[in-house]
């Protein structure tokens, strides 16, 4: 279980870490600023196994892979949003990081609720209801179950 | 069944006869592009590889466009690491030499090429007739190492124009006017094809500012046919189309939208959403504290005479910052034989070198708090030119010049 951070529609990946941050040598120094401009107490208050909840095109915007990255970093376990802009979405999976695509649950949950996902059977669990989720084509879910993209490069 | 362009040069890139939107294939680039907004990443996580390699450094164009000259120690330390890095390993590298997609469009780009550039903006390229794409460095590092990468083959747009834009209405106000039309998700995974009559009144300039700015309705590719114009301008650098593809009679749109150039009107889009947008005379009025002319949208010579007629003999307000900074260093000298240079400087704007500058933020002119700039930047996204509770509208060179003039948003017919 882990608790759910709810943003609304078109969230853009300057919202998701700035832009004075991206040059900062790691991740590590950048992701204490995530969601700095929307949600000052989001990087100290989010835990390991937290989920962000998003509406229609999250992570529009910058290709920048700082993105999905710090939100990895954070713990974030998935990103699960009605739909999400393209670049943000092929840098979460060559990164590891499970963006979802869920149609009803924005509208029914609040932040803070508890959830559970299971990436195997396509849903997720809220409050005791059941959402379906999308599940990813097989070619991406098998480069987010090997760990990423990089993770091939290696073997 | 035929193909459309997009799928045309995914097919050529796969090496297969054809390919239909949905299927993933793996292509070879052309080129990979990357700047120093990613670059320090890319190559930390190089440098951790078991087996370190570049497939082809030929394909490889490394540019400083984001933070030069740098503005700190970190940035320092992250472009000495680009630097020595490019120098160690061979790879094409420039400082100093303008915007990344403007120095990719004058040196590099030709048509039919598949490019990946770690930059969303990537996209611009398809003015002439590149399939550039937008990636993070993971996807850029992985392209580098092995020179393929995958890609899933995208549904296309389709965009017939006919007539021509009137005088006083910019390519600039035409694609805000489509993104306001079709949203800010309107095009997500897909390409977005620009053809018909219409698209001959359009210089490469203003194609450039059309496919750039694509990205910002979702698309994974903005297209535009290869006519005289393309070949002109390719000719006139050297370059000669690796393809020269066209879609296909049958080819399948998802959509087809037909646009009369002659109907667009100037455009403003407002905070915090580039598909925010409105005729520019409902912003008329708006009080604006700085006003920012250039970027890979729109800092091209083309836009700097814009912007120099409309100002020439008159000065910038006294309560406003205009900063004019040229796409590059060829627009620079350019715009300094023609004596552009000294207009702007005549008239008090602040001429920079050519960088991203404010366009992304975290440079030169940044905004403070409660401010409002009036941009040809690419995009207006809260605190994107700083400040996070500040504010941002865009909208084409003759409007942010006119608007820097007066104080206040205006369109430069009525100034």
């Amino acid at each position: 279980m882990g608790k759910i951070f709810k943003f609304q529609q078109d969230v853009d990946t300057d919202q998701i870490i700035a832009s004075q941050y991206i040059i900062f040598p790691t991740i590590d120094e950048m992701k204490g600023h995530a969601f700095e401009s929307l949600d000052p107490d989001f990087a100290s208050q989010v835990q390991p196994g937290d989920y962000v909840v998003a509406s229609e095109n999250f992570g529009c915007g910058s290709s920048r892979e700082q993105a999905p990255s710090v939100l990895k970093a954070l713990g974030v376990q998935a990103v699960v949003a009605k739909s999400f802009a393209r670049i943000f979405y092929r840098n979460a999976i060559n990164i590891g990081l499970p963006v979802i695509v869920c149609k009803d649950l924005h509208d029914n949950v609040n932040a803070g609720d508890e959830m559970e996902l299971s990436m195997q059977e396509g849903v997720v669990r809220v409050n005791g209801k059941e959402y379906a989720c999308t599940k990813l084509p097989e070619y991406m879910q098998g480069i987010l179950d090997q760990g990423g993209l990089i993770a091939s490069l290696n073997e | 069944m035929g193909m459309t362009m997009a799928e045309k040069i995914i097919a050529a890139a796969a090496g297969v006869a054809s390919v239909k939107p949905g299927d993933i294939h793996t292509v070879e680039l052309d080129r990979l592009m990357s700047n120093d907004g990613t670059t320090h990443l890319t190559i930390d996580m190089y440098n951790k590889l078991k087996n370190p390699r570049i497939a082809d450094v030929n394909k490889l164009v490394w540019i400083v466009d984001h933070n030069v000259p740098c503005d700190s120690a970190k940035t320092a330390a992250s472009h000495k690491k680009m630097r020595d890095f490019a120098k160690e390993h061979g790879i094409r590298y420039y400082e100093g030499e303008g915007v990344c997609h403007q120095v990719m469009m004058e040196k590099h780009v030709t048509s039919g090429e598949l490019i990946f550039g770690a930059d969303s903006h990537t996209c611009a390229y398809g003015a002439v007739g590149a399939f550039g794409t937008g990636v993070g460095c993971t996807d850029y590092l992985y392209a580098m190492v092995t020179g393929k990468s995958w890609l899933l083959v995208p549904e296309t747009l389709k965009f017939n124009l006919t007539g021509r834009l009137n005088d006083g209405v910019y390519a600039r106000d035409f694609i805000l006017s489509v993104i306001g039309m079709i949203g800010a998700n309107g095009a997500n995974y897909m390409a977005m094809e620009f053809g018909g009559e219409g698209l001959k009144t359009l210089d490469m300039s203003d194609r450039i500012c059309i496919c750039n700015l694509c990205v910002e309705a979702g698309a994974k590719t903005a297209l535009m046919e290869v006519d005289e114009i393309t070949l002109d301008y390719l000719k006139a650098r050297g370059r000669e189309p690796k393809h020269n593809f066209k879609s296909d009679e049958d080819a399948v749109f998802t959509k087809v939208y037909n646009i009369d150039l002659s109907t667009i009107k100037p455009i403003v889009a407002k905070p915090h959403f580039v598909d925010s947008v409105v005729d520019a005379k409902e912003c008329a009025g708006t009080h604006i504290d700085e006003a920012f002319l250039g970027s890979c949208n729109n800092g091209r010579i083309e836009d700097l005479r814009v912007g120099a007629k409309i100002i020439r003999g008159k000065k910038v307000h006294p309560l406003v910052r205009f900063l004019v900074v040229p796409a590059s260093a060829e627009v620079y000298r350019q715009a300094l034989a023609e004596g552009i240079i000294d207009t702007f400087m005549e008239a008090g704007a602040i001429v920079m070198n050519p960088n991203c500058s404010v366009c992304w933020g975290s440079c030169q002119g940044v905004i403070g708090e409660g401010e409002t700039l009036i941009s040809t930047g690419t995009r207006n996204f809260k605190g994107r030119a700083g400040h996070k509770d500040s504010f941002v509208y865009l909208a084409s060179a003759a409007t942010v010049t006119a608007s820097a003039i007066k104080g206040e948003i205006t369109t430069a017919d009525v100034l």
